[in-house]
């Protein structure tokens, strides 16, 4: 289905006070990739999703999302299929409680009493947070907010997953149940992560950006094995791959 | 004094007691938001001396309260939050204003302590009657309801907008005191300078947040337009409620009820 592919090309963005954050950016990302952005604090990760759905306007260069070029007027649409969970769960819980935070997105796509409900009751339980429903957001955990605030983009059944560092934060068991889920999500997902045991988990393919710009793409596996470039970028390899036996087995045995 | 972040999540607690599900909940917004309407009009438009004409407008909120349930005393501490407002801006009443209104014994009461208590008395109903009107009804179904009263959207969603950026502000205001205070060990923390650069930080930091926010709000699909989760529609039992309550808040507004049972009173035992 070409209506998920992701396409960027020679993207670029400077902050207001001057920062160059993304440099020059291009990649093509297919349906149903899962792809991790990897890079040290500061890379510009954050940035580079934040143009993926919109929220930040590209200085040059070009998104397009399946036929459509992201712009002003294409943007409603855009915003329905690609789903973004931001790095600070604060930034996206703003109403009363949980379940009218939750039902937002729904409510604006024009659902109505019954469906809303399900949607978010679904959603809800997906992320595990179905006993949270009625708590007023600023009351939750952090972790607890990190899950909420997955299950509003889950609400609104996006084709294209996009997550800022989506398990920081989190416990390991809430880890855990966030990795399943993520795996469960058969359509396109691009996400940031400083889990590289995670990434190793889930995503096939990585690109690992570097002060904005782009130093490596491809296969996770291959990625992880070059010592030098994960260390120009200030990256550790994961434990997984470290050959500490520990380690290894636990990751073996988790695997299917 | 109530710490900032206490404040606050008194405030937020406003709103979800709009979760409610008394009748009083279920009730039409637009027929709470009309009938807070005209009690409002009524209410302020009481000449600045009047006094008995206003307290047969307690009954309002006194019957909305035990109605729809909501802890009073919860309600009656909110409301008086603001009376030292109020004072400020009456305090030069008695001062300037000494036209002799009353006589009791020795003492003269002049307008200015009248017009004083009278202030006092209107606002305490006004901003009753508002909050009793959010904490029934919640703040996003009061602007649609506004909305579809014929209110045109771009004030109706700068209203809530300026309600959502009350609460970004508190939160970044304790987030930075606390801050302050923690790293002050106690100390004044450098006094004024201090605080006036966590001002600046703070107004920086609350514009930032409110336009993430923002961000958020348009990533899930907002495009001005708030929807209130409750259903409802404009029945007969709403135009009863508006029907009964206007006219209760127009008698008493034009009738001196409150003295004219006082001279019947009077006039019985002589
Ligand atoms: N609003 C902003 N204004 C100016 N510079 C910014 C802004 N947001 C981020 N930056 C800068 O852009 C760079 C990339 O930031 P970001 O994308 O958040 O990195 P990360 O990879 O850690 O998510 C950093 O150097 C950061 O200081
Ligand atoms: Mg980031």
């Amino acid at each position: 289905m070409s209506h998920h592919i992701v396409e960027v090309t020679h993207l670029q963005h400077i902050y207001p006070d001057g920062t160059i954050a993304i440099k020059d950016v291009s990649f093509c990302i297919t349906h149903g990739e899962s792809v991790a952005i990897i890079g040290a604090n500061g890379a510009g990760k954050s940035t580079l999703l934040q143009h993926l759905n919109g929220c930040l306007e590209a200085t040059s260069g070009q998104i397009r999302i399946g036929d459509t070029p992201l712009s002003k007027r294409t943007l409603p649409d855009i915003r329905r299929t690609v789903g973004m969970v931001f790095q600070n769960p604060d930034d996206q819980l703003f109403m009363p409680t949980v379940f009218d935070d939750v039902a937002f997105g729904p409510l604006n796509l024009g659902l109505e009493g019954m469906h809303v409900e399900k949607r978010v009751t679904e959603a809800l339980t997906q992320v595990g947070a179905g006993h949270l429903a009625t708590k007023p957001p600023y009351h939750l955990s952090g972790g607890e907010k990190k899950r909420v605030a997955i299950a509003t983009v889950l609400a609104m059944t996006p084709d294209i997953l996009v997550l800022d560092e989506p398990t920081s934060g989190l416990d390991s068991f809430a880890r855990r149940q966030i990795m399943s889920l993520l795996k469960e999500f058969h359509h396109t997902k691009i996400f940031t992560s400083h889990d590289l045991d995670m990434v190793l988990d889930i995503c096939q393919r990585t690109i690992i950006l570097h002060e904005g710009a782009i130093m490596a793409d491809g296969p996770t596996g291959e990625i992880f094995q070059n010592d030098d470039l994960l260390a120009t970028c200030h990256l550790e390899k994961p434990f997984a791959l470290q050959g500490c036996p520990g380690h290894s087995r636990d990751t073996d045995a988790t695997k299917p | 004094m109530m710490s900032i972040n206490a404040a606050v999540i008194d405030l937020k607690r406003l709103e979800l007691l709009a979760d409610g599900n008394t009748p009083t909940h279920a009730l039409d917004a637009r027929a709470k938001v009309l009938v807070t309407f005209v009690f409002i009009v009524c209410v302020v438009s009481c000449s600045r001396y009047e006094l008995t004409r206003l307290i047969p407008f307690f009954i309002f909120p006194t019957v909305l309260i035990a109605l729809a349930n909501l802890p009073a005393l919860f309600v009656a501490r909110k409301i008086a939050l603001i009376s030292p407002f109020v004072l400020m801006v009456g305090l030069f009443n008695p001062v300037f204003d000494h036209t002799d209104l009353y006589q009791i014994g020795h003492i003269t009461i002049t307008g200015g302590w009248i017009s004083l208590i009278s202030l006092f008395i209107r606002s305490l109903l006004t901003v009753g009657a508002a909050f009793i009107l959010i904490g029934t009804t919640g703040f996003a179904a009061v602007c649609q309801a506004l909305e579809r009263l014929g209110i045109p959207r771009i004030f109706t969603v700068q209203l809530l907008f300026l309600h959502r950026y009350i609460f970004v502000l508190a939160d970044e205001t304790s987030r930075a005191s606390r801050a302050r205070e923690l790293r002050s060990c106690g100390k004044k923390g450098f006094g004024v300078v201090s605080f006036s650069s966590l001002v600046g930080h703070l107004l920086l930091r609350t514009w930032h947040q409110a336009a993430r926010i923002h961000t958020a709000m348009l990533a899930r699909g907002f495009v001005g337009q708030f929807h209130a989760r409750r259903q409802s529609r404009f029945g007969v039992v709403e135009l009863c409620y508006l029907l009964s309550w206007s006219s209760l808040f127009i008698a008493l507004r034009l009738f001196d009820i409150t003295g004219t049972i006082g001279k019947v009173v009077t006039g019985i035992i002589p």
